[in-house]
C-alpha cells in the first residue's frame, strides 16, 4: 500500500490503485459483516415479532436483557467468544478460534439484540394499527408474524442497515477472535489499528475513508431502495 | 443423548465456515508473537521465504507477550515467538513448552523529544539514562501492559534504583505503537524497541537518544508447545518453523531484514 | 357472477346475536350498558347517536374484538362468517389485489383460485384498473371499496360497518351504499353505525339508538323515522340530542 502525507490523496490512491491487499481486506470485511447480518437478521427478526406479538412470563426480562445488550462494549463479546471458542473453552474442538467464522460470531453476538429490539418496536407499532383488521379477518397470531414482518419491510431495512454499521465499524471483538492474521483475518478496521500503531497515520486514515465511503454507498443504496418503494407503496 | 447438541452445534459452525469464510489451506500454523516484529515488517520478508520451502503459511497473530503466552496456554497457537526470556522460562518450566531457543536480539531504545531536557544523551549508562529522566520528572510514557517491553522497561528502573510514580511517569496500557503516539503527542520519554522505532512514520518532535548499553539488549525466543498438553495443535508443522528459525537459512533470512538501510534483527541461535 | 348468493345459508338461518346485560368500563367509568338488544333475520341495521354514545363499542363487542367487562355476547346456534369494515380502512402495504388475495389466503382458499376470485372482486367494486396500486396510495373513496370488496370475498353471513362514509366525498358514498345494499341482495346481515339520519333514512330496515351508553331504542325503521317512541329520539332527529 502507498502513503502520502495527506489523508484523501492517500485514500483515493488506494481506491484508484486498485491495491490488491486493499481489495482483500475489503472483500473480507464485507463478507464477514454481510454473512454476520444476515445470520443475525434470521433469528432476531422473528425473534423480534414474536416478542410483539405474544405476552408471556419473562418476555419483559428479555425485552430489557436485549435493551442493555444494544450496548454491550465489542470487547465483552469479543472477550467472550474467545474463551468459547479458544481450545481450552467448551467449544474448542472446533478449532474455529482466530478465522472469519469467528469473527461472524462476535458480529452476530454484537448486532442480534440490536436487530431484535429495533424490530420488537418497529413490529409493535405495526400491530397496533393493523390488529383488529388482522383479527378481523381471521388471521392467528403465528400468520401474524410473517404478515407483519413483510408490511414493515422498509423500516425494519433501516433496522438491519443499523446492525451493518454496527458490524462493520466495530474493532474490539472481531480484533480479540481474529487475531488480525494478514490475508486471512484482517478487516478494514483492524488494519485501521494496525497502520495506526506503525504511526502510518494518513494510511490509516485513508483506509477509515475507504471504510467510511463502502458503509455510506450501502447505505445510500439501501435508502433510496427503501425510500422508492416506500414512495411507491404509500 | 449430550452428543446430539455439539453433532447439531457442530453442523451449523461448519455450514458457517462453509459459506467460503476459512480459508483453504490446511498446511498453517498460529503464530503468537509480539506487535514489535509485527509491526517492523520482520514476518513480511521472513515467512515468505520459508513458505516456499515447505508450503506451510504462517498466520501471524501480533499481541503483547502477556496475551502471547494466554493465547499459547490455553492452546490456540501452535508455536511462540516472544522477547522476555524469564517469562518464556517460566512458561517452560511449568510445562507448557517442550522446549525454547534463543533465535535473534534487537535492542530496545530510549526516545524522547529533541531537547532531551532530561539530558540523558550522554549518560555514561542506561541506569544514568533512566535516573537523570526521574531526577527532572520529564514525561515518561510506560507501555503499562505487561508486555515483554513493559516488563524489560521494569528491570531497567529497578536497575536504575528508581521506583517510576507520580505524574510525570504515565502508565498507557497500549501497544508499542500507539505509545509511541501518544509519547509524540505529549512530547514524552519512552523505550522503545528499535525495530518498531525505525518503522514508525509519525515521529513528530521524538528522536533517539539513548543506545547502545548491553542492559538494553532484547532476547528474542522461540517455543515448542509442549505437544501431550495440547494434542490437537499442529506440532509437525510448527516443529518445522522452529527448527528453520534455528537454521543456517532462517538466521540468514532474519538478519538480511533491514529497515531504512538498517538491519534490526541480528541473529545468534547459531552463536549457542 | 357465481357468487351472488351465499352458498349454504338462507337469508333466515343466519343465526341471531344476543347482547345479554352487556357492559363496557374503562378504568371505573361505565362507556356501555347494561344493555340488551337481538339483532335477528337479514336485515339492515343502522346504529346511530351522538359522538361517544357507544356505538363503535357496540360493534366491536358484535364483531368479537372486544369482550364485554359484563354480560354475554352470543350467536344463537354458533358464530357465522362475519366481517368489519372500520371507519379508515386498514389496509396492507402491498397492491390492491395483494389485499385481497391476502384475505382468501387466510380463508384457505387454494392458491389457484385467489387471483380469479379477486380480480372479480375489484371488477365488482369497480377497481379493476388499480389492481397492481400499492392500496395505502389510493384515494380514501377507492380504499374504502377495497375494504369492502376484501369483505366480500369473505361471504360473510353478517357485515358489520364503523361510519364507512365519514370521511368521503358524495360519489364515494354513493358507492358504498350500494355496496352495502350489494351485500344486502346477497343475503348479508348488516350492522352499520352513522352519523347521518339521510343514509340511515336510505339503508335502514332498523334502526338502533344509543345515548350516552344506554340502549334509547331499538325499532324498525319505517316507525322510527315517523314517530319515535322516545323523547331522546324524537330529540335526535330533531337534531337536539346533544352530548
Amino acid at each position: 500500500m502507498t502513503t502520502s502525507d495527506n489523508p484523501f490523496t492517500t485514500a483515493l490512491a488506494l481506491i484508484a490503485g486498485m491495491d490488491p491487499v486493499l481489495l482483500g481486506i475489503v472483500a473480507l470485511s464485507l463478507q464477514v459483516s454481510l454473512t454476520a447480518v444476515l445470520i443475525a437478521s434470521l433469528l432476531a427478526l422473528p425473534l423480534g415479532a414474536a416478542l410483539a406479538l405474544w405476552r408471556f412470563p419473562g418476555r419483559g426480562v428479555i425485552i430489557v436483557t436485549l435493551n442493555a445488550l444494544m450496548g454491550l462494549p465489542p470487547v465483552v463479546a469479543g472477550l467472550t467468544v474467545y474463551l468459547l471458542l479458544s481450545r481450552a473453552g467448551p467449544l474448542g474442538q472446533f478449532g474455529l478460534l482466530f478465522t472469519p467464522t469467528a469473527m461472524v460470531i462476535a458480529q452476530v453476538i454484537l448486532i442480534l439484540p440490536i436487530i431484535a429490539a429495533l424490530t420488537r418496536q418497529q413490529i409493535e407499532e405495526l400491530h397496533g394499527e393493523y390488529h383488529d383488521q388482522l383479527r378481523s379477518l381471521g388471521v392467528s397470531r403465528p400468520r401474524m408474524m410473517p404478515t407483519l414482518l413483510w408490511d414493515a419491510r422498509f423500516s425494519l431495512l433501516t433496522v438491519v442497515l443499523a446492525g451493518f454499521g454496527r458490524a462493520s465499524a466495530e474493532v474490539g471483538a472481531v480484533m480479540i477472535v481474529g487475531g488480525n492474521i494478514d490475508g486471512v483475518t484482517r478487516v478494514m478496521t483492524t488494519a485501521i489499528v494496525l497502520e495506526t500503531s506503525k504511526g502510518n497515520l494518513p494510511l490509516a486514515l485513508g483506509l477509515g475513508l475507504v471504510l467510511l465511503g463502502l458503509v455510506l454507498l450501502v447505505n445510500a443504496v439501501a435508502h433510496l431502495v427503501g425510500e422508492t418503494a416506500r414512495r411507491r407503496l404509500g | 443423548m449430550s452428543q446430539r447438541p455439539s453433532a447439531t452445534l457442530a453442523l451449523a459452525l461448519a455450514a458457517l465456515s462453509g459459506a467460503g469464510l476459512s480459508q483453504a489451506d490446511d498446511d498453517y500454523i498460529v503464530l503468537a508473537s509480539t506487535t514489535s516484529t509485527e509491526a517492523s515488517g520482520l514476518f513480511d520478508a521472513i515467512i515468505p521465504r520459508f513458505t516456499e520451502k515447505t508450503g506451510i503459511s504462517v498466520r501471524v497473530v501480533a499481541v503483547g507477550t502477556g496475551q502471547a503466552f494466554e493465547i499459547a496456554r490455553r492452546g490456540d497457537a501452535d508455536s511462540l515467538l516472544v522477547h522476555d526470556t524469564d517469562g518464556e522460562e517460566t512458561f517452560v518450566a511449568e510445562g507448557y513448552a517442550a522446549e525454547r531457543a534463543d533465535v535473534m536480539v534487537n535492542d530496545f531504545v530510549i526516545i524522547g523529544p529533541d531537547g532531551d531536557p532530561a539530558g540523558i544523551a550522554d549518560a555514561e549508562s542506561v541506569a544514568e539514562a533512566m535516573r537523570r529522566i526521574a531526577e527532572v520528572e520529564a514525561p515518561f510514557a510506560s507501555r503499562g501492559d505487561d508486555s515483554g517491553t513493559h516488563r524489560a522497561e521494569q528491570r531497567l528502573w529497578e536497575a536504575a534504583g528508581v521506583e517510576p510514580g507520580g505524574a510525570w511517569y504515565r502508565e498507557l496500557g497500549s501497544g508499542m505503537g500507539p505509545t509511541l503516539n501518544t509519547a509524540a503527542g505529549m512530547d514524552a520519554y519512552v523505550i522503545s524497541d528499535r525495530a518498531t522505532w525505525v518503522a514508525f512514520a509519525n515521529p513528530q518532535n521524538l528522536t533517539l537518544l539513548f543506545a547502545g548499553d548491553e542492559a538494553l539488549f532484547n532476547q528474542y525466543g522461540s517455543l515448542l508447545i509442549d505437544s501431550a498438553r495440547h494434542p490437537h495443535l499442529r506440532h509437525d508443522l510448527a516443529q518445522q518453523w522452529h527448527r528453520w528459525l534455528l537454521s543456517a537459512e532462517g538466521q540468514r533470512a532474519i538478519a538480511e531484514f533491514e529497515m531504512k538501510g538498517q538491519p534490526l534483527f541480528f541473529p545468534n541461535a547459531l552463536a549457542d | 357472477m357465481n357468487d351472488l348468493r351465499l352458498p349454504a345459508t338462507a337469508a333466515s338461518e343466519i343465526p341471531p346475536l344476543t347482547f345479554e346485560a352487556v357492559a363496557v368500563s374503562h378504568r371505573g367509568q361505565r362507556l356501555l350498558g347494561p344493555l340488551d338488544l337481538r339483532l335477528a333475520g337479514c336485515r339492515r341495521t343502522l346504529v346511530m347517536g351522538p359522538n361517544g354514545a357507544g356505538k363503535s363499542l357496540l360493534l366491536r363487542l358484535a364483531h368479537g374484538l372486544l369482550a364485554p367487562g359484563a354480560g354475554r355476547v352470543r350467536w344463537e346456534g354458533g358464530a357465522p362468517r362475519q366481517a368489519m369494515v372500520f371507519q379508515r380502512p386498514v389496509l396492507l402495504r402491498r397492491t390492491a389485489l395483494e389485499n385481497l388475495t391476502y384475505a382468501l389466503a387466510v380463508d384457505g382458499t387454494p392458491r389457484g383460485q385467489r387471483r380469479p376470485r379477486a380480480r372479480e372482486a375489484l371488477e365488482r367494486f369497480g377497481l379493476a384498473a388499480l389492481e397492481k396500486r400499492p392500496a395505502r396510495v389510493l384515494s380514501g373513496g377507492e380504499q374504502q371499496r377495497l375494504a369492502l370488496a376484501r369483505a366480500w370475498l369473505t361471504r360473510p353471513e353478517a357485515l358489520f360497518l364503523d361510519e364507512p362514509t365519514a370521511a368521503l366525498d358524495p360519489a364515494a358514498i354513493r358507492a358504498v351504499e350500494a355496496a352495502v345494499l350489494d351485500f344486502h341482495r346477497r343475503g348479508t346481515r348488516v350492522v352499520m353505525t352513522t352519523h347521518d339520519l339521510n343514509q340511515a333514512r336510505r339503508l335502514a330496515d332498523d334502526v338502533v339508538l344509543l345515548f350516552g351508553g344506554r340502549l334509547i331504542e331499538h325499532t324498525p325503521a319505517e316507525r322510527f323515522f315517523a314517530q319515535p317512541r322516545t323523547p331522546e329520539g324524537q330529540a335526535f332527529l330533531r337534531g337536539e340530542l346533544v352530548w
